[in-house]
């Protein structure tokens, strides 16, 4: 199956009860692989509107306790964002699929990772982050889509799957994770709207016009997020654990740049790959660990060069160089290995 | 024997923020009693406007949620497809429903979404300051048509958004109402009642438009404000029931 119907099928597993969406390449193909099942199995398919509606529809079920998904592509998601912003204030839990394309502007359809940014560090106005979790296969493309799911649920948070058209589009074997419900014990949903009855009347809003309102709630996010930030950073490494040198890549980017690393561990070279698998939280602690003892670092992305800037924050003693092409252009492990002798050779 | 005029369960017993002669107090009152009357409290799901409105959940009992500006029905959609039991209704402003919101609430009544709208019409963007509202009328003066909106200038005209909505297939009900006279008041209450029963009954979108005072930015004392209703408003808005089943 391809990626995006791979989503689709983490969704349905996860128990994703209402699923709003827009049209936008490269990720039609879960919109309409969620308009069939999602009725066959008697859930809400929207094709909303606008991604305005798509977003808020989203809200609203999960508003009402229920797991809602919407998808897009880089301009849909960049429409969004309002609601993303309501969706972090209100607490309210819900996953948001970006199965990114060029930009900005209309940009192209071709595969990109140049909404790092924007997905890293909240995307639409106020003070929050959300969790962002980057599949590099078809497979993971599933199962981050029922992690993001729990994690939604557990820390009351939209989170972010963020995938590019590479992954969308390809098709691979896929061992489907089971359909068993939680990776962890689920809070009840107890402020949700469903009728006040036996109880006081559940409000969800983000609005607090008294003094220190929003100051206290906005800390009250801020402390959600440090436990998340502490217990939810997720990465994986591959290579020998002498490597001198460390390729840094994240989704499909972090695939080419595995075929880099074999090609010149052939060669000879120690040299191994770090794949930031949430990237946000970001895998500081694992990265430390990673970068110790190393000559060089390089870090490849689809884009002009963004979680460049957080491998930065993160190694300060060794040199980070960055390798990326822009605009639809994918370095290749050619590409990949070119560069870093051309580097080494200086 | 006596006459008893309680509050109703569905309304908190607390003071609001609105202006004196505001329709906003008047309009929370009707929607309380006609869901007391309903018996649906414990079963009803709002969804609050960006505007003066914005915290209407501080004065019903009943469940609610805020929507981003304009985004109220996409809302209401959301609850209402995954909790068809709750009774699912959206409270908005002339700006909220019928201008920056203008393609959700197209599209929620042409999806024939099982939901109830509370439109407000008072011609301007009260919470703001006054500004020109999609529904303010021709030769209005507001903080953004100081001369008054003309439509030769580019202003357009006031938009009868309720006749638009009324054409569509999944719409089963459209009112227009004032709530400048007691009579008037007490058919309003009639209208919403109406409206929330054809949502019970699934019979597709409804929607109740209350022409609606606003002294202060319309600069009058509350009486004029009412008179101004049934002088000018009604002119453009005729009141009436533009839509049954």
């Amino acid at each position: 199956m391809s990626g995006n119907e791979a989503i689709g099928e983490g969704a349905i597993r996860a128990d994703c009860t209402l699923y709003a969406g827009y049209p936008i390449t490269p990720q039609n193909e879960l919109t309409a692989f969620m308009a069939r099942r999602m009725k066959e199995s008697g859930r809400s398919f929207l094709q909303a509107e606008s991604e305005l509606a798509a977003i808020n529809m989203v809200f609203g079920a999960a508003a009402a306790g229920a797991r809602a998904m919407t998808s897009s592509s880089s301009p849909g998601i960049s429409l969004k964002q309002e609601g993303i912003s309501y969706l972090a204030g209100c607490e309210l839990p819900a996953v948001v699929v970006n199965v990114m394309r060029g930009g900005p502007g209309l940009g192209n359809i071709a595969s990109s990772q140049a909404d790092y940014f924007q997905a890293t560090r909240g995307g639409g106005h106020g003070d929050y982050f959300t969790p962002v979790l980057a599949p590099w296969s078809v497979e993971e493309a599933a199962q981050h889509t029922m992690q993001a799911f729990d994690l939604a649920d557990f820390y009351r948070t939209p989170v972010l799957v963020l995938a590019d058209a590479i992954i969308g589009q390809m098709m691979e074997a896929v061992e489907l994770p089971e359909a068993s419900r939680f990776s962890r014990p689920l809070p009840k949903k107890t402020w949700a709207l469903s009728g006040a009855q036996g109880r006081r009347p559940n409000i969800i809003k983000s609005f607090f016009l008294e003094e220190g309102g929003l100051e206290r709630h906005n800390e009250h996010l801020r402390e959600k997020w440090e436990k998340l930030r502490e217990k939810e950073q997720q990465s994986a490494y591959y290579g020998p654990e002498t490597a001198r040198i460390l390729l840094i890549a994240y989704g499909s980017q972090a695939r080419i740049a595995k075929e880099a690393v074999d090609l010149l561990t052939k060669e000879g070279m120690r040299i191994g790959l770090f794949r930031p698998v949430s990237l946000c939280p970001f895998p500081d602690h694992a990265l430390k660990k990673h970068a110790k003892e190393k000559k060089m670092v390089l870090v490849v992305e689809q884009s002009l060069g963004q979680m460049v800037e957080d491998v930065r924050r993160v190694i300060r003693d060794t040199p980070v160089l960055f390798f990326g092409k822009t605009g639809g252009g994918i370095p290749s492990s050619q590409d990949i290995v070119s560069h870093l002798k051309k580097v080494l050779e200086k | 024997m006596s006459t008893q005029y309680l509050r109703p369960s569905s309304l908190r017993h607390r003071e609001t923020h609105y202006c004196p002669g505001c329709g906003h107090g008047i309009l929370h009152r009707i929607v309380s009693e006609v869901i007391d009357e309903l018996d649906i409290r414990r079963t009803t799901a709002a969804v609050a406007p960006v505007g003066c409105a914005v915290v209407a959940y501080n004065y019903w009992n009943f469940d609610c949620s805020e929507a981003a500006h304009g985004r109220a029905l996409a809302v209401a959609t959301g609850i209402k497809r995954v909790s068809p039991d709750l009774c699912v209704f959206t409270y908005q402003g002339d700006g909220d429903l019928a201008s920056i919101g203008l393609a959700e609430t197209v599209h929620a009544a042409n999806r024939g979404e099982r939901l109830t709208c509370i439109f407000v019409n008072n011609a301007c963007y009260g919470m703001t300051g006054g500004q020109m509202a999609p529904t303010s009328l021709i030769g209005q003066k507001t903080a953004t048509t100081p001369c008054g909106r003309t439509p030769d200038t580019g202003e357009g005209w006031p938009l009868k958004i309720s006749d638009l909505l009324a054409q569509l297939p999944g719409v089963c009900f459209v009112a227009r109402c004032a709530l400048s006279s007691p009579k008037e008041i007490q058919d309003t209450a009639r209208q919403i009642k109406t409206a929330f029963q054809h949502q019970l009954d699934k019979r597709g979108f409804s929607l109740v438009e209350v022409l609606s005072p606003c002294p202060t930015i319309w600069q009058k004392n509350p009486v004029e404000a009412m008179a101004w209703i049934d002088t000018e408003m009604k002119k453009v808005f005729p009141p009436g029931i533009l839509k049954t089943p």
